[in-house]
């Protein structure tokens, strides 16, 4: 499923990150890679940005930039 | 003294990563703030001695990479590249040691002379994770320190480490570097040799870095490559584009897609092997405070409390220390008037540069204040946090989160408040930003609201006002979309932002940091104030012989003496009131005389000359004087109207209440101005300050030309559809 679908508190682990050059570039190298552990910390407000977990550290994205992001939930 | 060379170290890292703690320990106040030449990214340097050495610190934008996507990471890599800095001492949050070491694998692959400070390791033990120094140092081959940068701890030692490693012989042994994929591995080493064979002696960087960044595609480096090789670097691009395409074909992905999967693999087995984290489950203070101030209910009531707080105590509060330095300037040209004769210079001095640079100076508390509590949102990280809050809101404009508290602070000052736009990361959104503020009604145009709102519209004057501030804020909002899809173009940053763990701020940083913006404001306003200053004094006070129509001097002196008869005959009583009335017949006539005499100064001239430019707006040329006096400072458009209007006391608002009245302005003119007023030229402050941040004449050029002509068709439309409607 797509990250920008899960809900709060949901964890997940990255199959993919598609999107053009530069943002797939920069989500990649803040540590969104394939295969790892993402978890969904808060959506804010207004329902966007959201707020995730990755190797440690919190970071925001846009939903938009989350729908370029497809997670398995069932692998952990 | 040592007399040796000067040791340049540079300092990197990831934002938040601790950096700026550490020059500022380092370095002290022996800082250097300026920018980086041709771009508006703070640079800040120190030249300090120690252990018998000159140490030249540089500290380097903080950056999470060296692509070229962004300013701040051309910036740092540049620096590296072309400045060779004798150490670069990466800076490593050792509770984030996989994403920093995405960096420091970055710098090593430059080649040049890397260090790595391992800051805030008590931190990381305290949630858990245990890094081993000795392991990451031989598995790297870099010499690792620890350091707390808050408590200044392990300093003495990072500096003594980057000397040895500076005086060290270069080092010409195989590194340990990133291994990447087998195909691209052959592709680089294929271009590698490429390089050498051909071109190897025409650059002078690193020729397996170089042939990385190519095979990256990177931008800056093709440019630069065909600039030193020439024919053969063109050549070696074509074939590069043949190797991409094969291991496009082969991986399915771009290249350095599959590179940046590449590193963090290599940073993985790293990790793996230096880091321990114990399974218990952390307690983290920072999660809960974000439960409270990122709350889906209570967050954005909190944020809206903490902006008004800062709003209250930057312009209420900076009023006091606002007031006293209005007297001191107050004082001091009084003092000069009594103490110097009646000379140009003097009139040059009082009039021209202390009313100039004092209007400016004034701001200087609120600045100061401003500031400060921009430091304390930014340290503690909670800037990010009211990014976070505001992103969709904002966004909605095509701007950043973050463009919210500079547009917020264009209601108390411009000033302020484009200075404010440097906390934005991308330039883009930093232009965008400083271009749409001066549409925020500053509170220096109030005067001229209540003035004209309040004579016009009475007991309606209250909607009014709050209209044309709405007016504002819809203007700024549509010119942002508009720029967004002209000017500006380009998809907006990413949002990708790190919600940075909250911390206790320094005091130290946070009056480092005001005091270096505050600073920065003083020296180079005051110079562009200064100028500013002479010139409106030269026009409003120039030619000094006036040819007045009627002999005021002489009506002066038939009042005096009428008066004066009067007063003998008169009982004690009423000499008094005869004094007093005598004082403001000769005042209405003195003013009468400042009103021609103003007319007729070559401001006079230029606001007659360009009367006809107000006259479909329904202003009249005194209308247009004051306006031209605006650029100066908003309020200056009141007084400007008193002296033309004949008031007996310029700031006297009922007195010219009934002038206005009585000068064929209607309401619809009066609306017309205001809307004018809200949305034309920037005064002359916000002109310097637009000029420093944009770092660009075009920009500010461009800010004057557009608001302007916002404002007249603004204008233009309320009157003569006003008209039109019957009004």
């Amino acid at each position: 499923m797509l990250l920008s679908e899960m809900k709060e508190g949901e964890k997940g682990v990255i199959i993919r990150v598609a999107g053009n050059g530069a943002l797939r570039r920069r989500i990649l190298e803040m540590g969104i890679t394939k295969g790892t552990t993402i978890y969904v910390e808060k959506y804010a407000p207004l329902k966007d940005p959201v707020e995730l977990i990755v190797k440690g550290f919190h970071i925001s994205l846009r939903v938009e930039e989350a729908a370029q992001i497809t997670v398995d939930k069932s692998q952990q | 003294m040592s007399g040796k060379k000067i040791i340049t170290i540079a300092l990197a890292g990831n934002p938040n990563s601790g950096k700026t703690t550490i020059f500022n320990n380092i370095t002290g106040t022996r800082q250097k703030v300026g920018n980086w030449p041709g771009v508006t990214v703070e640079k800040k340097e120190g030249l300090i001695q120690k252990f018998g050495y000159d140490l030249k610190i540089v500290d380097l934008p903080g950056t999470y990479s060296l692509t070229p996507f962004s300013i701040e990471e051309i910036v740092a890599r540049d620096f590296v590249l072309e400045e060779s800095p004798d150490v670069v001492i990466d800076i490593i949050d050792s509770s984030n040691l996989e994403r920093s070491l995405y960096l420091a694998t970055q710098f090593r692959e430059i080649d040049s002379k890397v260090l790595f400070a391992l800051n805030m390791a008590d931190v990381a033990r305290s949630h858990g994770t245990k890094i081993d120094a000795e392991k990451l140092s031989t598995l790297l081959d870099v010499p690792v320190v620890f350091t707390v940068g808050n408590k200044n701890e392990g300093i003495d030692n990072l500096l003594q480490e980057a000397i040895k490693l500076a005086e060290s012989a270069p080092d010409e042994k195989e590194k340990r570097n990133v291994k990447y994929s087998r195909e691209i591995e052959k592709a680089i080493l294929t271009l590698q040799e490429l390089i050498e064979e051909k071109a190897g002696n025409t650059i002078h960087y690193n020729s397996r870095w170089t042939a990385i960044k190519i095979l990256e595609n990177d931008k800056i480096v093709k440019e630069r490559f065909i600039g030193k090789a020439g024919k053969a670097g063109e050549e070696i691009l074509d074939e590069v584009q043949a190797l991409r395409k094969n291991l496009l074909m082969h991986y399915d992905e771009d290249p350095e897609i599959v590179m940046t999967d590449d590193r963090y693999g290599f940073i993985a087995g790293i990790i793996k092997e230096v880091q321990t984290t114990s399974a218990k489950e952390r307690i983290d203070i920072s999660r809960n405070i974000d439960l409270v101030l990122t709350n889906r209910f209570i967050g954005f009531p909190i944020f809206i409390f903490f902006i008004w707080a800062m709003f209250q105590l930057t312009f209420s509060l900076g009023a006091y220390p606002t007031e006293w330095i209005e007297g001191g300037v107050a004082h001091l040209s009084s003092v000069l008037s009594g103490s110097l004769n009646e000379t140009l210079f003097k009139d040059l001095l009082v009039n021209g540069i202390i009313a100039g640079v004092g209007s400016v100076i004034v701001f200087l508390p609120n600045i100061l204040i401003l500031f400060f509590c921009i430091a304390l949102f930014e340290d503690t990280g909670y800037m990010a946090r009211a990014a976070f809050l505001m992103d969709k809101i904002m966004h909605l404009i095509g701007l950043h989160g973050k463009s919210f508290i500079p547009m917020l602070m264009g209601f108390g000052c411009n000033v302020p408040a484009i200075m404010a736009a440097r906390t934005l990361e991308s330039e883009k959104d930093r232009i965008l930003t400083i271009l749409i503020t001066p549409f925020m009604s500053c509170s220096a145009k109030i005067p001229v609201y209540i003035v004209l709102a309040g004579t016009f519209f009475a007991a309606k004057a209250g909607n009014v006002i709050f209209a044309v501030y709405l007016a504002g804020i819809i203007l700024s909002i549509l010119s942002g979309r508009l720029f967004r899809l002209t000017l500006l173009k380009g998809v907006d940053a990413p949002f990708v932002m790190e919600l940075p763990p909250y911390r206790v701020p320094m005091i130290k940083s946070l009056l480092i940091h005001m005091w270096d913006r505050s600073k920065m404001f003083l020296k180079k306003m005051g110079g562009i104030i200064l100028i500013g200053s002479v010139i409106v004094w030269t026009l409003s006070a120039f030619p000094r012989n006036i040819e007045y129509s009627a002999d005021y001097s002489a009506r002066m002196d038939r009042i005096n003496e009428s008066f004066n008869i009067k007063i003998a005959a008169a009982g004690e009583e009423a000499k008094e009131i005869l004094r007093k009335e005598r004082i403001a017949a000769i005042g209405i006539i003195q003013n009468e005389m400042n009103s021609e005499r103003s007319e007729k100064t070559y401001m006079g001239r230029i606001g007659k000359f360009i009367s006809p430019f107000f006259e479909p707006l329904g202003i009249d040329w005194r209308g247009s004087v004051a306006l031209l006096t605006g650029f100066f400072a908003k309020e200056i458009v009141v007084s400007t109207l008193g002296v033309l209007y004949s008031v007996e006391e310029p700031d006297d608002g009922e007195a010219l209440k009934k002038a206005l009245l009585s000068s064929g302005m209607t309401p619809l003119s009066a609306l017309s101005m205001m809307v004018f007023v809200l949305l034309y030229l920037p005064c002359l402050a916000t002109i310097a300050v637009i000029r420093k941040e944009t770092g660009s004449f075009k920009w500010t050029a461009f800010s004057i030309i557009y608001s302007t002509s916002v404002a007249w068709i603004a204008a233009f439309c309320v009157f003569q559809g006003g008209k039109l409607l019957g009004y």
